[in-house]
């Protein structure tokens, strides 16, 4: 067992080792049909882990995501859907 | 050599280290300390900044934010303060931060006392804080001033409480010889934290552990601790060469080579004990007396090496856990299992009843476990 | 854009997690250079499991009700070294109302340099829904359940703002993740401030309130369109600006959507603590000037 630093002190950010992507049953489907790049999508994942490929282009880091839906929820333009989950 | 406060002996000690962030709540019988140094700072003479905070528990709390973001800090309590500020004590030795209090030792309530006993600190020996006994207002000056040494060495990195005899100690005049700027700056290196709070280069203190971690987390405060003995008997040995002040790091021994009996008592009665060993002397009782000054860690082996040949020991506890006796007792007891030594405990001195003379040559003759100096009739 | 968040992923918050888009959404708003002192609770507990931190910024926890306390400390630590960064303290509504609200007082009285931020999802949620004093009225949890001789939670919602207001702190703000511009613009005005700072950030939270996760962002909406929870701001502790709505929404479309409320939905009582609720929504509406929920025109002479 590599020693512990004193007093427990951890490294940030170092929770992208948890491929919380597991937990989900749905995952979301960006249609890029009638984005406006609003960004809500981007800004209201609880994760952080939707974000802008282009203009009017997003996409989701798929280790993370846990499938809660909210990003479908929110989009004005009903530019995201959520599908079953392949795995 | 100035006639000073114990407080403001123990004030002048922290002075001395120069912690930039204090933060107190008053509980008699420590303000006199905290009082001191708030003048202090007032004055100039400590460019700290004093926090009046709100409880005891948030006293522990500021100190603990503050340790963890890179300065040396200070604060001090009493009785049930320290009771109040428990679950903050305990994270800060599990978080192996290097804070430094003082303890005016004083009763627990129920019922409510402000006189002395060691109840208060002997509470907190699980804690994971190194625990120092004083027994005069020389000694609580060093080894407060040394308790920044021992607590900030990268191989303890450990909190320190130094306890002093509330009023006993903290309200008496005595001589003392302050340590100088320039024997300070010999004896205490500046503050460099293992780990610090800054956002140019972040980490995160406090994480949770799960079972696969905790223990080892807490093995490593053990060994800290193990690690601080070395630390501080060679901090008390600089302190002979730079100040000519010549402390045994565990405890001390009065007439103990030859003894038969042997007291072990620790904080101010200790010193009163030299006089009932003395009397018992010359009555014809080969007594002696050890009295610990490290109590955490304990020094065990220490301890059992000291008391070799030793056919009686009796403990004087001014604390109790109730329903199982006596704590150093039990401690002493268990350092000398297996060897041939009879371990008496007493209890006495609970919530400010003086230990006097008398009570302490009871105590040499004591031959059963008893609280020696309780009024059995008004139970 | 693949911005870094400075809450990392790979946190264990619950699928939808209220509090996690508030808090990510605050950090990022109040930047890097800051110094967070965060309570027990959901928002510690999901983030760092040792050895993983999803914290991107120096970031320490202590215990559960010393959030302000630790927060004092390192601000004067960092003021000692001369650092200049915002000291930011967080804590769940249990570590703000309840057990930590000896310690928040004793800041915002001190005048202490530090931005409380309190994310407010009604209950002690990490330990599995319990009451806490910012429970709302009515509200089943498993210490207050709801059923044959209860309507949930007797007490009213603890008045933190009020509370708060009465220290007459530099800044105080309302805010929820819904309306993302409004809450990061209080952050980023918060941490360039000095002086004690308040902000009170409703959290909604999908296990706890009985909620599709994905639900999570409209029932924060709805909290604030029905007047439950106004967005204001306060100055020295005196309203500055509040956000004004043009139609607010009855407090049932929000109660009904929560199956923490869902008993009173059922029967006569339900309907009786219903318009109480109402009550309580137009009372918060005519204190800061906003529009009251009208649903059927008033006949002269039968009000209420």
């Amino acid at each position: 067992m590599k020693p512990l630093p004193a007093g427990l002190v951890a490294r940030p950010g170092s929770s992208v080792e948890n491929e919380t992507g597991a937990w989900r049953t749905k995952v979301p489907k960006f249609l890029m049909q009638t984005c406006t790049g609003c960004d809500l999508c981007a800004l209201f994942c609880p994760e952080g882990i939707v974000y802008r490929v282009d203009k009017k282009i997003y996409s989701f880091d798929d280790t993370y995501c846990k499938g809660c839906g909210i990003c479908a929820a929110e989009c004005p333009v009903a530019d995201i859907v959520m599908i079953e989950d392949a795995l | 050599m100035k006639v000073m406060e114990g407080s403001g002996a123990i004030a002048e000690a922290v002075i001395l280290a120069r912690p930039q962030v204090i933060a107190a709540y008053p509980i008699t019988p420590q303000t006199h300390i905290v009082e001191d140094l708030a003048r202090a700072v007032v004055d100039g003479r400590l460019a700290a900044e004093f926090l009046t905070v709100e409880s005891e528990h948030s006293a522990a709390s500021a100190v603990l934010g503050a340790s963890a973001a890179g300065v040396r800090t200070f604060t001090a309590t009493s009785s049930q303060g320290l009771l109040y500020m428990s679950e903050v004590v305990f994270d800060i030795a599990g978080m192996r931060l290097p804070v430094v209090m003082a303890v005016a030792n004083r009763a627990l309530s129920g019922p409510l006392s402000i006189w002395n006993d060691h109840q208060d600190a002997m509470t907190m020996r699980d804690s994971g804080w190194i625990q120092i006994y004083a027994q005069t207002a020389q000694e609580a000056h060093d080894l407060q001033l040394l308790a920044y040494r021992v607590a900030e060495d990268p191989s303890v990195s450990l909190p320190v409480m130094v306890c002093v005899d509330g009023f006993v100690l903290t309200h008496a005049f005595e001589p003392v010889e302050p340590i100088t700027d320039e024997q300070a700056d010999l004896l205490l290196p500046p503050f460099a934290p293992l780990a610090v709070l800054d956002p140019a280069d972040p980490k995160t203190f406090g994480a949770y552990a799960e079972p696969s971690i905790y223990t080892e987390a807490r093995l490593a405060v053990d060994r800290a601790m193990s690690a601080a003995e070395p630390v501080y008997a060679q901090a008390l040995h600089d302190l002979g060469i730079v100040a000519g002040r010549r402390y045994d790091p565990w405890f001390d021994r009065y007439r103990l080579d030859d003894a038969e009996v042997a007291l072990i008592v620790m904080g101010t009665a200790a010193q009163t004990a030299r006089i009932a060993i003395d009397r018992a002397r010359e009555q014809g009782l080969r007594a002696g007396l050890l009295a610990p000054r490290l109590f955490r860690p304990f020094p065990s082996s220490e301890i059992r090496e000291a008391l070799a040949g030793v056919g009686r020991v009796v403990v004087m506890d001014r604390a109790v856990s109730l329903g199982a006796g006596g704590i150093v007792a039990s401690e002493i007891r268990s350092a000398l299992y297996g060897s041939p030594a009879r371990v008496v405990g007493v209890i006495a001195g609970l919530g400010g009843r003086d230990v006097s003379i008398d009570t302490l040559e009871r105590a040499l003759r004591a031959d059963t476990d008893a609280w020696i100096d309780a009024q059995e009739a008004t139970t | 854009m693949n911005e870094l968040h400075l809450i990392a992923p790979g946190h264990r918050a619950c699928s939808g997690c209220g509090l996690l888009i508030g808090a990510r959404l605050a950090i990022d708003a109040a930047g890097p250079n800051t110094v967070i002192a965060n309570a027990t609770g959901c928002l510690e507990v999901t983030t760092t499991a040792f050895p993983q931190s999803a914290w991107r910024v120096p970031w320490i926890h202590s215990v559960f009700g010393n959030a302000a306390a630790v927060a004092t400390g390192v601000s004067a630590a960092l003021r000692a070294r001369g650092i200049d960064a915002p000291v930011i303290a967080q804590a769940g509504d249990g570590g703000t109302a309840d057990i930590g609200l000896q310690a928040l007082s004793g800041m915002l009285e001190r005048g202490d340099d530090v931005l409380f931020i309190s994310y407010d999802n009604e209950g002690y949620m990490n330990t599995g829904v319990q009451r806490s004093g910012s429970t709302p009225y009515d509200a089943a949890t498993t210490t207050t359940p709801a059923g044959p001789f209860s309507s949930g939670n007797r007490h009213p919602k603890k008045d933190l703002i009020g509370i708060v207001l009465a220290h007459r702190p530099a800044y105080v703000a309302t805010a929820t993740p819904a309306y993302h511009k409004d809450l990061q613009r209080k952050v980023q005005r918060a941490v360039q401030m000095k002086g004690p700072r308040y902000l009170h950030v409703l959290v909604p939270c999908p296990v706890g309130w009985g909620f599709d996760p994905s639900q999570t962002i409209e029932v924060a909406r709805l909290a604030v369109r029905s007047n439950l929870f106004p967005l204001g701001e306060w100055r020295d502790g005196e309203p500055v600006k509040i956000k004004k709505f043009a139609a607010p929404v009855s407090v049932d479309e929000y109660l009904r959507v929560q199956s923490r409320f869902a008993h009173l939905f059922a029967g006569e009582h339900g309907a009786k603590e219903r318009a109480l609720i109402q009550s309580t929504a137009d009372a918060a509406a005519r204190r800061y000037g906003l529009s009251i929920y009208q649903s059927v025109p008033v006949v002269a002479g039968q009000e209420g």
